[in-house]
């Protein structure tokens, strides 16, 4: 144990030694001139652009949406795809397959009222809470235009609900009500939607994600709303994705793979 | 001392603060034995340079970069002068005339590239547990250097 | 249609990959399909690519259609530097896909549609890596091709893979982060995310050029880079991994991911630097090509003392990597050795293709892990072997292949550049190749064990060890294999045109990085 400590110590000074000696040249903490904020002379600066600008372009009021999901939607896409490949990977490792090989018992009613009264109160909190956390999710997906939000967020709420589904009752609980096989399409449908619009503004002679030439198709009257609703539309998508991908991350992780017995 | 305080560390306070969280996931990642230990010290290790990208963008008395089209902050305002206000005014003066003052809102740009870096790192957390969990099922331990001796002493692999 | 070829390029296998996740899981047998035609429609976009920058000069693509002012959008750019290599990871993937065609493994045979998903997903991120034009984005491609191969190489059953696969997450998710902080140090002194924009940014304002922070940060991104090319002194994770993986997925990742991001350096060293900024105090050249220098011999040597076939490639491919940093960090007058660096990251893939398909086929085949094993396979598999013996010849430096063109251009830069520790190295190199693979040629050809007499055993242990597989067919891994060597020799006759693409394409960025 001696030797890594000292190799770690060495490591840690040299890196840390490297990263200070930079930090001298860099503007003050909170100037609102800084390079990043402002201009460079010989440069348009490209924040104040999507400050002052990106309302009249698309609509939106949060700026973080706006730049998210239209100006930098590519790699919003390509986030979407790393959970996705994420989600394969865990899959591909833990050795789940879709289509469980026993049949599950079909239980009516709920799993824990059954002379365990320990679990009534958790039990019933939860059953009361899951449609709450839904329809805020929901919320958070579809306002995140106007307040913080977005795919994302309101994706990761949306698997909460179902996580806790499984941890008040068991996993086949929640694996009933969103099994391998749906989640697995559901998290390919998301990523069709997201380069479905792209590819549809390409098939509109236009480059991949312009959303503007979808105004035809959308029926709005302007560019600019076109891509407001473009935008909700390609949120909806990531959201789908992250939401099955969570919830199968969880479900894989905490049954070892075998999707039996959860926590 | 006080010099040294005022001109070196005070304006570059914040980064001061992410190479110390990032040198202490480095150290954790290299010198700590348990693997999922290591795994935190990746995950402070990302985190502060999340940190790091984040506080790019603070301007002091600004706020958070969402526009108020609907003018609801005015509209307040006004009624409590007992004026009479429009919505649609406000919403239509953000298009040409009144757009809003850079200098008050903060960078919209680094929160967007950490929210694909934020996410970036969880799936790579899920990853690696998922990895940590088929090497506590084949060698029945996470401690680094009780593996390598199964592995050392151990006979022909797989 | 020609102009949507970098949208086509990243689409094509994202569409495969979705359709192999909705329907592969049904049916197993209708993943090949779909992966094969998604890589050959990427296959002929790319030779289109070819043409149209041949024709009319660079392609840019705006995403969201973006284009002014420089940097709100994400920009791609296709030119005369990362054409070539387009094609090349076309080839590689359609090539290493003939080979998988149910090769999965016998225990791993439910997998199936996992295995073409995160296939197909890793060839999304390599083409996005290659055509990228914007820091950021680089950075989320590389993580798609990262987490891919996590997926890739811990999908194997073997024990050691699994450790190997950790570590291999742990390295690369610290060179990730190094580049992305690099990155911020970048965004944070010029404001800007785009490549082009951040190099004239450069130009325009020397202070900020000359600035510590830029310095830091060229340092950040290049030590990021290194980790995930697995130069010295941070290989650690690569033989281990590559090794222990199955064969499938070391045939798709040994050739490319180290090789697209030795482009990546090169890449950030032209288009965002500049040359002339990078290499303005030669005590720092001086220091990376020593450090090539250490990689060359300590991979060489470390491969001489391998008994597994898999881990001496590995070896091998550390070595590669130095060949390639040490050319390209040469800084001579005619930028010889950068070329001979990126004309080598193609013939280095198509070698390396080789030796891992024919070691993939060697060890499913007739299971033979460890060099002692291929006793008197030459006859048996005479294909396999001419494939084998034309990667080796390759390595080794003989013309007319691929490697004895790329060593003559790395050698005269390295002549030019006057530095002779670099020359040595490379000939060092050749001739432990050489002993290294003639070892393998007189075990393999003539069965001869240092411990035992000729082979009158040969006959036994050969039946021993050869499996059949009825349901694999063979012709699949030995036409890959086939097509592979055909590469290198073609590469190595038609080396002429390649470098003449390569010098036009370092002419028309460096002209602009002359001026600064």
């Amino acid at each position: 144990m001696r030797l890594p400590n000292m190799f770690a110590i060495i490591a840690v000074v040299i890196t840390g030694g490297i990263l200070l000696y930079g930090v001298s040249d860099f503007p003050s903490f909170g100037d609102p001139k800084s390079p990043a904020n402002a201009a460079v002379p010989g440069s348009e600066s490209v924040s104040q652009y999507f400050i002052t600008k990106s309302y009249k372009d698309t609509k939106v009021p949060n700026l973080v949406t706006s730049v998210l999901a239209d100006y930098r939607g590519y790699d919003t896409m390509f986030e979407t795809v790393v959970i996705f490949a994420a989600g394969m990977a865990i899959f591909a490792i833990l050795g789940s397959v879709g289509g469980g090989s026993q049949p599950r018992v079909q239980e009516e009613g709920p799993s824990f009222v059954d002379g365990d009264h320990s679990r009534i109160i958790v039990g019933t909190t939860c059953r009361l809470l899951v449609p709450v956390i839904q329809v805020f999710a929901l919320y958070v997906i579809g306002h995140g235009h106007y307040s913080p939000g977005g795919g994302f967020q309101g994706g990761v709420i949306l698997a909460a609900s179902f996580i806790i589904i499984a941890l008040s009752s068991d996993l086949d609980a929640a694996l009933r009500r969103l099994s391998e096989v749906n989640y697995l399409r559901l998290a390919c449908v998301g990523i069709l939607i997201y380069a479905g619009f792209g590819v549809l503004c390409q098939v509109l002679e236009s480059n991949f994600l312009d959303y503007g030439v979808l105004q035809p198709i959308l029926l709005t009257d302007g560019p600019e709303m076109a891509r407001s609703h473009s935008m909700l539309g390609v949120e909806i998508g990531v959201a789908f994705t992250v939401t099955a991908i969570m919830f199968a991350i969880y479900a894989n992780l905490s049954s070892r793979g075998t999707l039996r017995d959860g926590l | 001392m006080a010099e040294f305080f005022e001109q070196t560390l005070q304006p570059h306070f914040n980064f001061w603060i992410y190479v110390i969280l990032m040198m202490i996931g480095l150290w954790a990642l290299i010198a700590k034995n348990n693997l999922i230990k290591k795994l935190i010290g990746m995950s402070i290790f990302q985190t502060a340079i999340i940190l790091f990208y984040v506080s790019l963008g603070v301007k002091e008395d600004a706020t958070i970069p969402i526009l108020d089209p609907y003018g609801q902050a005015e509209h307040a305002a006004a009624e409590a002068e007992g004026a009479e206000t429009e919505g649609e005014k406000k919403r239509d003066s953000y298009i040409g005339k009144k757009s809003p003052d850079p200098d008050t809102m903060a960078n919209p740009l680094p929160h967007v590239l950490m929210l694909t870096a934020i996410v970036v790192g969880v799936a790579t957390l899920g990853v690696a547990l998922s990895i940590a969990q088929m090497i506590f099922k084949e060698f029945g331990s996470l401690e680094e250097d009780e593996i390598l001796e199964i592995v050392k002493g151990g006979s022909v692999d797989d | 249609m020609t102009d949507q070829i970098p949208a086509i390029l990243v689409l094509a296998p994202l569409f495969g990959a979705m359709i192999i996740g909705l329907a592969g899981q049904k049916d197993h047998r209708a993943c090949f399909p779909v992966a094969l035609v998604s890589l050959l429609v990427t296959l002929f976009a790319s030779i289109g690519a070819i043409f149209t920058v041949i024709e009319s000069g660079p392609i840019d693509y705006f995403m969201g259609g973006w284009e002014k002012p420089l940097g709100i959008g994400i920009h791609l750019r296709i030119d005369s530097l990362n054409v070539i290599l387009l094609v090349a990871i076309a080839i590689v993937a359609v090539l290493v896909a003939i080979f998988s065609i149910r090769r999965i493994g016998d225990k791993n045979a439910e997998k199936t549609p996992h295995f073409y998903s995160l296939y197909l997903l890793l060839c999304v991120g390599l083409f996005g890596i290659t055509i990228a034009g914007d820091a950021f984005n680089l950075f989320v491609l590389v993580e798609v091709s990262s987490l891919t191969s996590y997926g890739l190489i811990a999908m194997g059953s073997s024990r050691r893979g699994t450790l190997a696969a950790f570590n291999y997450v742990l390295m690369g998710t610290v060179g990730a982060s190094f580049y992305l902080l690099g990155v911020g140090y970048l965004y944070l002194m010029t404001g800007s995310l785009n490549m082009q924009e951040i190099h004239s940014i450069f130009v325009a304002n020397p202070d900020i050029a000359s600035s510590k922070a830029v310095a830091i940060s060229f340092i950040l991104i290049l030590i990021g880079i290194w980790i995930k090319m697995a130069f010295f002194p941070l290989y650690g994770w690569l033989p281990n991994a590559y090794s222990y993986c199955p064969s499938s997925s070391a045939c798709i990742l040994a050739p490319l991911m180290t090789k697209i991001s030795v482009y990546v350096m090169i890449r950030v060293m032209i288009s965002v630097f500049g040359l002339g900024w990078v290499f303005a105090s030669p005590g720092y050249s001086n220091l990376v090509v020593w450090l090539a220098v250490i990689a060359i011999l300590a991979g060489s040597m470390l491969a001489l003392a391998q008994r597994e076939i898999k881990k001496m490639l590995c070896y091998l491919i550390v070595a590669e990597v130095g060949y390639m940093v040490g050319g390209a960090w040469l800084a001579d007058e005619q930028l010889w050795g950068l070329t001979g660096s990126l004309y080598h990251i193609l013939a280095d893939a198509a070698m390396t293709l080789c030796l891992f398909l024919a070691a993939g086929i060697f060890a499913k085949r007739f299971n033979a892990i460890e060099i002692d094993d291929l006793e008197g396979l030459f006859k048996k598999a005479p294909w396999t072997a001419a494939g084998f013996v034309v990667g080796a010849l390759a390595m080794i430096g003989v013309p007319p292949t691929c490697g004895f063109f790329s060593k003559f251009y790395l050698i005269r830069g390295g002549i030019e550049a006057n530095h002779w520790e670099y020359v040595i190295a490379l000939l060092i190199s050749s001739l432990v190749n050489a002993v290294l693979f003639f070892r393998i040629f007189e075990i393999a050809f003539f069965g001869v064990k240092p411990s035992e007499g000729h082979g009158h055993h040969e006959e036994e242990e050969a039946e021993l060890k050869e499996e059949h597989h009825p349901e694999i067919p063979n012709w699949t891994g030995t036409s890959s294999l086939l097509v592979a060597s055909a590469f290198v020799i073609l590469l190595g006759i038609f080396n002429g045109k390649v470098v003449e693409l390569i010098r036009v394409a370092l002419e028309d960025l460096t002209v602009v990085a002359q001026r600064f």
